[in-house]
């Protein structure tokens, strides 16, 4: 296959025509009675095998091409791939709730993803492509020279694309469980055979050209259902323009809602059912004991007298239902404990930075917002499957552009994202506050079946208290078409978008950690002379048995899986990014400098994130290690302290240890300070 | 010899000037964003477009820029596209 650009782009106009005529003939046939199932299956199969086709159709066995999409990609093609590449399920469904629930403090996500693309403009992505070799290892093997730094990297590049790897798979999960109700471990296998027809046959090639495709549906998914919501509040269809109007909306709303005096008392009752858990649970195990006498006796009480049997048979179940043993018991209570504390909380305003009770906490959040900026922006810059991206386009130059139209395709979803949360809280601070529980719409039910809404009217009286309401953040786009009354066609397309998010994002990943394996550690360590043949052969099961492996852990549902994906970001950064900026920028970097860094700031980001995360790990028979933090930096924003300690490093390491020789002829190589024959 | 150094030197200036401004939106703006959000720009509190919009559109620009200045200073050295 040759691609010509206007060809290319002809290609996939076509491709966008023929995606909306598919959503709008559905629209049609949901109009004519086609049932809700059918339109989501519809749209799983539709865009899977539109996958599958592009996938065969780039198949290859090329190392260039697998590896590498054979540097041809034009820059405008790469920037799209590397938007889809880089947003995934967690910003696709989870950042327009995370901005809901926490207003300002929420756009360190926005900033630190787009702000991280400069970094990678300006330091990285020309010279990785003037490098012009396969993988990050490769830049940092070349640069460092010798085998230990290879192995580090790859260490660090799998150990952080592995966790964000089961966490799409586990996203694809539930998408499909959620809207063609498939079984959430068929599903998870589902998404895998989305996965692997792409990256399969075709590798970076095949990826590329899927991702470019996903793109395509993944913007359109997601602007959409903003749009009606925007129409039907404003009468614009253009939110990010007109949000801000709507943003004052929501201000006045909350002037009004905040402090009503059912609210405060609302609060109040929350406050004190916490606080009860907490006596409860300092008086463990006697507590537990004097629980389950009180049911009993009561029990008997009814019993005695003559009672209705469902009551009594109500009780016995709350009795069977009681926590077996005091750590069962603790556990239980704090959780209950701190769903209360959390809801016991003044709500803060939409647009307020960094809100606290006192001098102090506004410190502390203002210090932690521009850490986990700071985390984000570098992480952003030191992921490597984002970073593989700029080895596939035709020429340095065109990796610059790539850069640009990354940027400028990932910002059309990020400056949404705001927009979505202030257009949701609108729709809910009108529509749902103040309204008898009995009258609130359908969605609301729907949505707490599925344990992602709960609402308790706490005071009793029958009307929905700001505080009785509490919001899963996935819920916002997922549900935002039913909340705004759209036809379920639009519900269908959304969840397509979170698919082909989810799928591309894990396609570039699960490549990462194949070639990490099957190039840096069995080509370039073990077997440097094995043919072409033989490598292609080893890279390709290599991805059979990581994707399976992926799959298999994300069947298990682990449970702290996303908190998982933010601590990606910090351990890249801490790993990656001092040792290829200073590489680059600073001559005297060598390797004894580069491989302690590396290690420094990769072993201090883990330990940070253990002790402020954890208090024990039960299989290593370790416990009672919890700390408070440093600076008050969340486990989120680790990185801080990583990559600092980072750079520290190679450069005490680099100054006190003898310079390496054969640094000059690379570096002139990449820098372009000799003449044309450096490379 | 003695110009592709040159080259290699304004390329430098050039990335060390687009950082600082770089390291100015980032985090001096979103540092203050409490005071900013005192003013108010399209009915948006300022700080908080900054960090919604504003900003971003300041990388894109920052990006867009750095092409510009590059493929200048290649032409100026006559340095190939590779």
């Amino acid at each position: 296959m040759s691609f010509s650009l206007t060809r290319l782009q002809r290609y996939y106009l076509y491709y966008t025509g023929a995606f909306l005529a598919f959503v709008g003939m559905l629209a049609v046939l949901e109009q004519h009675g086609m049932p809700p199932r059918w339109i989501g299956y519809a749209f799983l199969f539709f865009t899977i095998s539109m996958y599958a086709v592009i996938g065969i159709m780039s198949r290859t066995s090329d190392v260039s091409e697998y590896y590498v999409a054979g540097r041809r990609v034009p820059a405008f093609f790469n920037g799209m791939a590397t938007g889809a590449d880089w947003m995934s399920a967690a910003s696709f469904i989870g950042l327009a709730g995370t901005l809901y629930l926490s207003g300002y403090q929420g756009l360190a996500f926005v900033i630190g993803w787009t702000g991280g693309f400069v970094l990678v403009a300006l330091l990285l992505a020309p010279y990785l492509r003037r490098f012009g070799e396969y993988t990050i290892p490769d830049f940092l093997g070349a640069r460092y020279g010798g085998n230990a730094i290879r192995i580090v990297a790859v260490i660090a590049a799998i150990l952080a694309s592995f966790v964000y790897v089961v966490a799409q798979i586990y996203g694809v999960g539930v998408i499909t469980s959620r809207f063609v109700s498939l079984q959430f471990e068929i599903g998870v296998f589902v998404g895998l055979a989305g996965i692997l027809v792409c990256s399969f046959l075709g590798g970076m090639k095949a990826v590329t050209w899927t991702q470019v495709a996903q793109y395509v549906i993944l913007i359109i998914a997601y602007v959409t259902p903003v749009a009606i919501l925007s129409w039907n509040v404003t009468g614009n269809p253009v939110p990010q323009l007109v949000y801000g109007h709507v943003l004052q909306e929501v201000g006045r709303l909350e002037d009004k809602l905040f402090d009503t005096p059912a609210e405060i008392e609302v609060r109040r009752l929350f406050r004190e059912r916490a606080d009860l858990y907490a006596e409860k649970i300092m008086q463990l195990p006697n507590s537990l004991k004097l629980e389950r006498e009180q049911i009993s006796s009561k029990i008997n009480e009814l019993k005695a007298s003559d009672a209705q049997m469902k009551d009594i048979v109500a009780l016995e179940k709350l009795r069977r239902e009681m926590p077996h043993d005091p750590e069962q018991a603790r556990e239980r209570w704090e959780d209950a404990m701190y769903t209360a504390l959390e809801r016991a909380k003044p709500p803060t305003r939409h647009a307020e930075a960094f809100s606290g009770d006192d001098a102090e906490q506004k410190l502390a959040a203002r210090i932690n917002f521009l850490a986990l900026i700071f985390c984000l922006t570098v992480g952003t810059a030191a992921l490597p499957h984002v970073l593989t991206r700029y080895y596939t386009t035709p020429t340095v130059s065109q990796a610059r552009e790539s850069v640009f139209w990354s940027l400028l395709f990932i910002l059309a979803l990020y400056i949404t994202a705001p927009a979505y949360a202030v257009f949701a809280k609108y729709e809910v601070f009108s529509h749902l506050i103040e309204i008898p529980i009995a009258k609130l719409p359908g969605w609301v039910a729907a949505w707490t079946k599925v344990g992602l809404v709960s609402i308790e009217d706490i005071n009793g009286d029958g009307i929905l208290q700001l505080a009785e309401l509490s919001l899963n953040p996935d819920v916002i786009v997922l549900a935002t078409p039913e909340i705004a009354g759209m036809p379920y066609v639009v519900s269908g397309l959304v969840a397509a978008g979170a698919l082909a998010a989810a799928l591309s994002t894990a396609d570039g990943l699960l490549l990462t950690i194949t070639s990490a394996v099957s190039h840096d550690i069995y080509y370039r360590i073990i077997r440097p002379d094995a043919s072409t043949q033989f490598r292609l052969v080893i890279s390709k099961s290599m991805l059979l048995v990581v994707a399976i492996l992926a799959a298999t852990v994300a069947a298990q549902k682990p449970g702290t899986i996303l908190s998982m994906v933010s601590w990606a970001f910090s351990i890249a950064g801490s790993a990656f990014f001092p040792a290829l900026v200073l590489g680059i920028f600073w001559k005297r970097a060598n390797r004894a400098g580069a491989l302690a860094g590396m290690l420094v700031g990769l072993l201090l980001t883990i330990y940070y994130i253990l002790r402020v995360e954890f208090d024990s790990i039960p299989l290593l028979g370790i416990s009672g290690f919890h700390m408070t933090p440093w600076f008050h930096v969340q486990s989120t924003s680790a990185g801080v302290f990583g990559v600092l300690a980072g750079f520290l490093t190679i450069v005490v390491v680099s100054l006190l240890t003898r310079p390496d020789r054969d640094v000059d002829l690379f570096l002139q190589g990449i820098r372009r300070t000799a003449g044309d024959g450096a490379r | 010899m003695a110009k592709s150094a040159t080259y290699w030197q304004k390329t430098r200036r050039l990335t060390w000037c687009l950082l600082v401004l770089w390291i100015g939106v980032t985090f001096v703006v979103s540092w203050f964003a409490r005071e900013l959000n005192e003013l108010t720009i399209l009915d948006f509190p300022l700080g908080f477009y900054m960090g919604a919009q504003g900003s971003l559109f300041i990388y894109l620009a920052m990006i867009w820029y750095y092409n510009r200045r590059m493929r200048q200073i290649e032409a100026e050295f006559g340095i190939a596209d590779e």
